[in-house]
């Protein structure tokens, strides 16, 4: 009798737990699922070495926008103007670069410093006259879009100085040129070791300071499974170029923004507000300034997709970024952030976006088309929120 | 025998383990006026949501009889087709639609889906007259003051064909005119034979127009009152009247210099800018002395604490504001924080805590550069001073990793509590430290308090309980409609003195 009770307690243990990780990591099943799915559906096609270059260099904008955009969802807002404002700057570079034949060196940070004077724009209305985000982001879609025609007169500017080019097009160099790309191995190695200290150390971390920590063996399976996808990854990137230089903006920007989200007292304030703003307010938070502030940094963050997508068509068209306003909130959102604000992680979005790229990516080897590319995105995304927003009255019931 | 239009019977409604309603009865006569009073949190405003349906059947238990009928609302519509109409504080018309838009709103005169709006304006019209108000039916809520708001209400409620009307502190916001026009409209509905419960805080009120007055406590109903046995006397006994002993723990506490003192303070409305909220305050608080300001909701006591907390509330906030003899100049809510000034707000879950989050950030939230350095979050510091907090304060939980939601009420204000010692004040505004919890934890929160003062802190609790400011204070100041009508030392004063005070009706234009 008293075996049968606990073997059912036990079985039940076992199927909360089960549940509890398929809830916790379900966006990363998902992209599992996904990659698999489309390896089948592809026949091969999406783990080629040129394919995965490719959905790193195709997808590299989503990241860079969604990471900004997470803070914007964190304190509950949304900004819809990053599209545009990815174009404008993108012409204002062109202009600058190709019809003026200013130096690329001046062009970059000037071309980050407007991506901030836009946000201090977006950020002023928002934050200090409390106009809701989406109506004035609203209005700089509009906007942007508009000044980027009148700029680029209709026209696409092309090409780009080289040195411009590299952003989106350079790789680390190969140390026996034409032959297997040992930099990029050896740097892969690198990047490995480090991963691995690092979950071992913020795992200690977390013990000390009385956090809960995985179970032992979930935690060493997160951990092949990382380990396994930075040595995959490397592996066949190093059979076609290696290392592309927009990986290291990339991996430098998740570091960034990981680090700002978890270890400072900016982060903390974020979450605050984001979460109760009145309670924020009434316990020292300039909420106004930290909502300021982060329309800046997504204004800079446009800026800087902006110049990675110019760099990569290498010309500057009025239609660039044309609704990725919308993957990259469709990123935040799939990888498991609030509307409302509060909730959301950096190693979420980066799998929200890793999804969507994977979606992109997939669908246009397979040739679907892109009507229904964007309504099968659209149906992830509401699928998304829709399993989280259960998962969490779940929580609250039990 | 008179005939009962309600009967309401061994009520019991419980929020997540804390009892509201404890067996309350309430019996009201067809045709008469019925008071309803009790303290800020006796359960009152519970009762009426019980009785309407906002809270369903099944969530409650208890008999509720209306004209004979037992009735089992399930929801606000249900109560509403049977004639039982509340108006409640808050107002709950739509500012921007018209008045007569307004009093069919969910009952619009129509013709096969069609708005009639000559019959709507001539209906409404009609209603108006009614209640004594002369206006064009067709202009906006927003345009017209409180007082007619009130009474658009009372009109919207008659189109219902109302039989019992129930006004839930319906001269609260009104002045003296406005108010006995008010209660001459109720006397005047009497006679056409509308029941109507009324609950107010202003006894004169309530004495004037009441046939019967019962009183609740604590969620029980102490005794109903008939016409001949009404006095503001037993009505304030009754609804203070319990025992205080062993319910505050003692203080011994050696009271030294002013610490903290408030001169001619003077706060204007933040909406209505020209309207004085806070007349003419002046107090201040000695090193270890718990001071208390006692005032009933809607006196302006949070008003007071968070004008005072970095200008969080109110517009041409005028007066002076002296810490140990140095005059304050405060600004915002950072710098009243690094000044040693804390607010611990009324309202834990929508201004006090983040409950999403847990118990670790909540409490290290106020004090953030206490536990980093050049703005990188010191997690072993942090760890060690929290988990000090959640101990002292004897915080129930699973650990410092817990979601403050998951926490009881009492467990919660803790937390709330710990977020403001961690910041390390020296003066403390406490704005109703107990609100929603338990007499257990209420100790407990009493004892932190005493623990506070005996550190040479400045106390100040705000609350709307008499035992609980009893209990607590040295001093007290009591306040009412924005002034404060009196201060008082804790041994020269009963209960029904302070709330004497507590109610005292201060005519308009005194400033």
């Amino acid at each position: 009798m008293q075996m049968t009770k606990n073997q059912t307690k036990n079985k039940r243990i076992a199927s909360d737990m089960l549940k509890n990780i398929l809830s916790k990591y379900s966006m990363v099943f998902i992209f599992i699922a996904l990659l698999l799915l489309f390896q089948y559906l592809t026949g091969g096609i999406i783990f080629r070495p040129l394919n995965v270059t490719n959905l790193i260099l195709q997808n590299a904008y989503v990241l860079v926008l969604a990471l900004g955009m997470l803070l914007v969802v964190l304190l509950g807002n949304v900004d819809l103007s990053v599209g545009s404002v990815v174009a404008f700057v993108g012409a204002v570079a062109g202009k600058l670069m190709v019809d003026m034949n200013w130096n690329p060196y001046i062009v970059i940070p000037l071309a980050l410093i407007i991506g901030g004077i836009i946000g201090i724009w977006n950020g002023y209305w928002i934050a200090y006259l409390g106009i809701p985000s989406f109506v004035v982001t609203l209005g700089g879609l509009l906007m942007f879009r508009g000044l980027t025609q009148i700029i680029l007169g209709g026209k696409t500017l092309a090409p780009f100085p080289e040195e411009f080019q590299f952003i989106s097009s350079g790789y680390f160099p190969s140390l026996n040129p034409g032959g297997f790309h040992l930099l990029s191995v050896i740097l892969g190695a690198v990047i490995t070791i480090i991963t691995i200290f690092m979950l071992i150390s913020s795992r200690k971390t977390k013990e000390k300071n009385l956090y809960e920590v995985e179970s032992m063996g979930m935690f060493i399976t997160k951990m092949i499974l990382t380990i396994a996808l930075i040595m995959g990854v490397t592996w066949v990137l190093a059979q076609y170029r290696g290392y592309p230089f927009v990986l290291v903006i990339l991996a430098f920007l998740t570091m960034i923004f990981s680090f700002v989200t978890k270890k400072t007292t900016i982060g903390r304030r974020i979450y605050a507000t984001g979460g109760n703003r009145k309670a924020a307010q009434l316990s020292g938070v300039n909420t106004k300034s930290l909502e300021f502030w982060i329309f800046v940094n997504m204004g800079v963050m446009s800026a800087l997709a902006g110049l990675v997508l110019a760099s990569r068509l290498n010309a500057s068209t009025p239609q660039a970024g044309e609704g990725f306003e919308l993957d990259a909130l469709a990123a935040v959102y799939i990888g498991g952030a609030s509307t409302s604000g509060g909730i959301g992680t950096v190693l979420g979005t980066i799998i929200g976006a890793l999804i969507m790229g994977l979606l992109n990516n997939g669908m246009s080897i397979m040739g679907v088309g892109v009507d229904w590319q964007s309504a099968i995105k659209g149906l992830i995304l509401i699928f998304a929120v829709v399993f989280d927003v259960w998962n969490r009255k779940r929580k609250l019931k039990a | 025998m008179a005939k009962y239009i309600l009967e309401m019977d061994d009520i019991v409604k419980t929020f997540s383990g804390v009892k509201a309603l404890d067996g309350v009865d309430l019996k009201v006569e067809e045709g008469e006026i019925h008071a309803l009073v009790g303290e800020n949190g006796a359960g009152k405003s519970t009762l009426m949501n019980v009785l309407s349906g906002v809270y369903p059947h099944g969530e409650y238990t208890g008999d509720i009889v209306f004209k004979g009928e037992t009735c089992e609302f399930k929801r606000l519509s249900d109560s509403e087709k049977k004639g039982i109409v509340i108006i409640h504080q808050e107002l709950a018309l739509v500012q921007f639609l018209s008045v007569s838009e307004n009093i069919f709103l969910g009952n619009e005169q129509s013709t096969k889906g069609v708005i009639d709006w000559g019959l709507s304006n001539k209906k409404a019209k009609a209603l108006l007259d009614k209640v004594g108000l002369k206006i064009n039916p067709q202009i906006l809520v927003a345009e017209i003051s409180v007082a007619q708001q009130q009474l658009v209400e009372i009109a919207k409620a008659m189109s219902k064909e109302v039989k019992l009307l129930i006004l839930d502190e319906p001269t609260a916001a009104l002045n003296d005119n406005d108010s006995e026009n008010l209660l001459k409209l109720l006397k005047e509905f009497q006679k056409q034979g509308i029941t109507s419960i009324i609950i107010s805080h202003k006894l004169n009120e309530v004495i004037d127009i009441a046939d019967k007055v019962t009183i609740i406590r604590d969620g029980k109903t102490v005794e109903t009152l008939t016409k001949d046995n009404i006095s503001e006397d037993r009505i304030i006994k009754g609804m203070v009247g319990r025992e205080l002993t062993n319910r505050f723990p003692k203080r011994d506490v050696e009271i030294g210099e002013t610490i903290f003192e408030v001169k001619n303070w003077d706060v204007y409305d933040e909406t209505f800018r020209d309207k004085k909220k806070l007349k003419n305050i002046n107090f201040h608080i000695k090193k270890g002395e718990v001071i208390g300001i006692a005032g009933l909701m809607g006196a302006g006591r949070t008003e007071l604490a968070l004008s005072i907390f970095g200008q969080s509330f109110g517009s041409k906030i005028t007066g002076e504001m002296y810490k140990n003899g140095n005059l304050l100049k405060i600004k915002s809510i950072p710098e009243a924080i690094s000044n040693g000034i804390a607010y611990l707000s009324e309202d834990r879950k929508s201004a006090g805590l983040n409950l999403i989050q847990s118990i670790r950030e909540n409490i290290s939230i106020a004090s953030l550069d206490k536990i980093s350095k050049n703005n990188i979050i010191n997690y072993g510091k942090e760890t060690k001073i929290v988990e000090e907090f959640r101990e002292k304060l004897n915080i129930k939980s699973s650990g410092i990793s817990q979601e403050v939601s998951s926490l009881s009420g009492g467990n919660q204000q803790k937390v709330a509590i710990g977020k403001w010692l961690l910041s390390d004040p020296d003066i403390l505004f406490l704005d109703e430290p107990t609100r929603g919890v338990d007499v257990g934890a209420k100790y407990e929160i009493y004892s932190v308090i005493n623990e506070i003062a005996a550190e040479g802190k400045a106390v100040c609790v705000i609350s709307s309980e008499l035992p609980e400011i009893l209990g607590m204070c040295d001093r007290i100041y009591a306040m009412s409609e924005g002034i404060f009508t009196g201060e008082v030392k804790n041994e020269n004063v009963t209960q029904e003195e302070l709330m004497e005070l507590m109610t005292m009706n201060i005519k308009e234009g005194v400033s």
